[in-house]
């Protein structure tokens, strides 16, 4: 398995978030995570990605047989763990060229591979740029500056596709994207999937889920993964809403 | 960015690299500050009477004045009495070629990287080396001659140019100016100097390097540079100190004259050792540099990088008095720990359509505070005046200050003045942000900051600038995170 999340449990600001989460995703398997406002989907993704913010208070993670948890955000970074932020930050002054080419070359020095060249990143962004129906002005632009909500987003997959994770956590990534972004966006990821590479998508519409099927749909409610099922609990969440689940689970409520 | 993992390299080791002292024979002056130190000074260096006239009626004028205390910074009084005023290698021939030069001065040299070595003087970059306060070794200077140039320590051309010398020493900068140009003035030792004559483009970027060796000897350099009618020049000054305790006091004057339709680039980068994490030691640095654009349609542009010094005090400015001429000052300031920085720049337009432009990046980090200080004056007959200034600052951190103190005074109602500000803040989001890219804290905040100096940065000729990209690094290695 790539990766295994027993029962996680962190905190910030002493006020506990995550409440004991277990998940396991294997090689090839595209997991969805859904659940309201505030249930801790962010939290989770900024967990996994070693945000120093929150403070893990029990539990453990797995990832590719190391202790994630033991390891400094860059370094999960550089052995394929990827985070889409649902709210990617504005770099002022630093071109996305540049940075990603500081980024992936990190990503290709950990791995034992030679750093591109100038000329060789170019064509490679280009093919990647391509792919996802990107300008290639965006690259000589400060990162995000300016961009769309929408172009973030694109800018996000466009930045999983140049570094090859093995795992890439999607945060939102369809939120703010119009249709035609949304299945290009979804594009990206199917072509990307294979035996080797897993996602994990966090999301609130069914409609990616259209585009990107997934192996296995969970519900995050405060802070607990209450339900797990396939691509039809996706569906039936969108017909239904979370209230009928949150009946199904009464030691919650008795928590509060 | 091809040498972002060099810098990743420089960033492991965070010690003041240049922090060690050569063991040479010096010669010193007596302590302390009197008409016969100046006297001592004029007569060591074997100086016509006219100088010596210059240096007294400073010394006299610096009698009568009293250290500023408008800038904001902080620091102990100076005892201007307890300071050397010279200190000269005390091995000092006319040496023929480097093979002459004291092998412990060279063996400093190469540890500051100074391309004194033939490979770097291939790369086409004359250096004239100034150690302490006696230029020891000038290259390419026939190379220069062959075109006319004259490039040579100051006391070199007091000697061999003294018309020169006694028509534009001070006249940009008077002593009467203010008080460390005042002591400047009189104690100073020695400097460069360069003259350009008329129609000739320097073929070479012109670099000195200043280096304070000698303790408890205060450094006051003199330089005159001089661009005659349509002439070029650009002038790189490179500034490392080894690590002191107490503090040094740097008292430099810069003086450059641009005739008719000429055009001079200063460049500085500067990492005087800035004291350490407490504040203790560390270079004071309190310098006028001022150039006059006296021809029509003449350009004085001044780029600095300044990483280093426990205090920096320094305005270089420009009087536009040709019409149509041009100033500009681009400068990147950093700070960190206990640094503390007053800088900024004037330009002063008395001519018809002059323009300026400053461009001032502040970075504070640690516990410095950073300051961005800029007079832009029009006088009533520079009509058209035009004026450009954008100040940025970046702060790194709760505990550090940027400031900025824009004046502006216009004289008329035909000029143009536009100011613009920014503060951004590098955060913790930001910087988990390129974590998460791979990109780990410390060259993350290279990367960010880089970015943001860019605009100055581009402004150094080529080597220069990866250079200055990687002491920004390193100045700023630890101040996040
Ligand atoms: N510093 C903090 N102090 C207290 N509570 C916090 C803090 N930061 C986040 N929270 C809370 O943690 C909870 C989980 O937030 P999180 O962003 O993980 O939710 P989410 O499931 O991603 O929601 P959304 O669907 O709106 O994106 C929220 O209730 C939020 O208010
Ligand atoms: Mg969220």
């Amino acid at each position: 398995m790539i990766l295994e999340i027993k029962n996680l449990c962190a905190s910030i600001d002493e006020k506990e978030i995550l409440k004991g989460i277990n998940l396991t995703i294997n090689p090839g398997e595209v997991h969805a995570i859904m659940g309201p406002n505030g249930s801790g989907k962010s939290t989770l993704a900024s967990v996994l990605a070693g945000k120093s913010d929150y403070e893990v208070t029990s539990g453990s993670v797995t990832f590719k047989n190391q202790d994630l948890l033991d390891l400094d955000p860059e370094i999960r970074a550089r052995e394929g763990l990827f985070l889409s932020f649902q709210y990617p930050v504005e770099i002022p002054g630093v071109s996305t060229a540049n940075f990603l080419k500081a980024s992936v070359n990190e990503v290709r020095k950990h791995r034992g591979l030679e750093p591109y060249d100038a000329m060789e990143f170019l064509k490679v962004m280009k093919k990647e740029l391509e792919l996802l129906e990107m300008d290639k002005s965006f690259l000589s632009r400060s990162l995000n500056e300016g961009f769309s909500g929408g172009e973030k987003k694109r800018n996000e997959i466009f930045q999983m596709a140049m570094l090859d994770p093995v795992l890439s956590i999607l945060d939102e990534t369809d939120s703010g994207l119009d249709i035609d972004a949304l299945r290009i966006v979804a594009e990206g990821v199917n072509k990307l999937r294979n035996t080797e590479r897993s996602f994990l998508i966090i999301t609130h519409y069914q409609r990616l889920l259209d585009y990107i099927v997934p192996d296995f749909v969970h519900v995050l409610y405060q802070g607990k993964i209450i339900k797990t099922g396939t691509k039809e609990l996706a569906l039936e969440l969108e017909e239904r809403g979370y209230d009928w689940l949150k009946s199904e689970v009464p030691s919650l409520e008795e928590v509060q | 960015m091809a040498n972002e993992n060099e810098l990743l390299t420089e960033l492991t080791d965070s010690e003041y690299k240049y922090g060690f002292t050569s063991d040479i024979e010096q010669e010193y002056a007596p302590k302390g500050l009197s008409e016969d130190t100046v006297r001592f000074i004029s007569q060591k260096k074997n100086e016509p009477e006219f100088l010596l006239e210059f240096r007294l009626k400073a010394y006299r004028h610096w009698l009568t004045m009293k250290d500023p205390q408008w800038q904001n910074v902080n620091f102990p009084t100076i005892d201007f009495q307890d300071i050397i005023y010279y200190a000269a290698p005390k091995k000092k021939q006319e040496l023929q070629s480097l093979d002459e030069v004291d092998p412990e001065l060279l063996k400093t040299f190469e540890k500051l990287g100074i391309p004194l070595s033939e490979q770097k003087m291939l790369a086409g970059v004359a250096v004239d080396a100034v150690f302490d306060s006696v230029s020891v070794a000038t290259t390419f200077k026939d190379k220069l001659a062959e075109k006319g140039i004259v490039f040579c320590s100051f006391s070199e051309a007091v000697h061999s140019h003294p018309e020169l010398i006694k028509k534009y020493l001070g006249s940009v900068v008077p002593y009467t100016d203010n008080f460390y140009a005042a002591l400047n003035s009189a104690v100073f030792s020695d400097g460069s100097f360069c003259y350009i004559p008329k129609g000739v483009r320097c073929p070479m970027e012109l670099s000195t390097y200043f280096r304070i060796n000698a303790k408890n000897t205060g450094q006051f350099e003199r330089t005159l540079i001089i661009a005659d009618d349509e002439s070029y020049v650009s002038y790189l000054e490179g500034c490392t100190a080894p690590m002191r305790d107490e503090n040094q006091l740097h008292a430099a004057v810069v003086e450059l004259v641009a005739h008719e339709k000429a055009e001079i680039k200063y460049s500085t980068v500067q990492n005087w050792y800035p004291g350490d994490k407490n504040g203790v030691g560390g270079i004071y640095n309190f310098v006028t540099k001022r150039g006059i654009c006296k021809g029509i349609s003449s350009k004085i542009s001044w780029t600095q990088v300044e990483t280093g010094s426990a205090i920096t005090w320094k305005y270089p400015s420009v009087v536009l008095q040709g019409d149509n001429s041009v100033g500009e000052f681009y400068s990147v300031a950093v700070t960190n720990n206990f640094q503390q920085a007053d800088t900024g720049t004037k330009m002063i337009h008395t001519g018809k359509n002059t323009r300026s432009r400053i461009v001032s990046k502040g970075i504070s980090a640690g516990k410095s505070q950073n300051s961005y200080r800029g007079l832009v004056k029009v006088l009533k007959k520079a009509e058209n005046a035009r004026n450009f200034s954008q100040c940025d600052s970046l702060l790194m951190g709760d505990t550090c200050g940027a400031h900025t103190f824009p004046y502006l005074e216009i004289g008329n109602s035909s000029s143009v003045v536009e100011h613009e500000a920014t503060t951004s803040k590098i955060n913790e989001d930001i910087l988990f942000y390129c974590n998460q890219r791979g990109i780990s804290q410390e060259d993350a905040v290279a990367l960010i900051v880089n970015g943001y100096c860019k605009e100055v940065l581009n402004q150094l000729p080529m080597e220069f600038a990866v250079e200055a990209q990687k002491l920004l690094a390193i100045s700023l290695e630890g101040s996040v995170g």
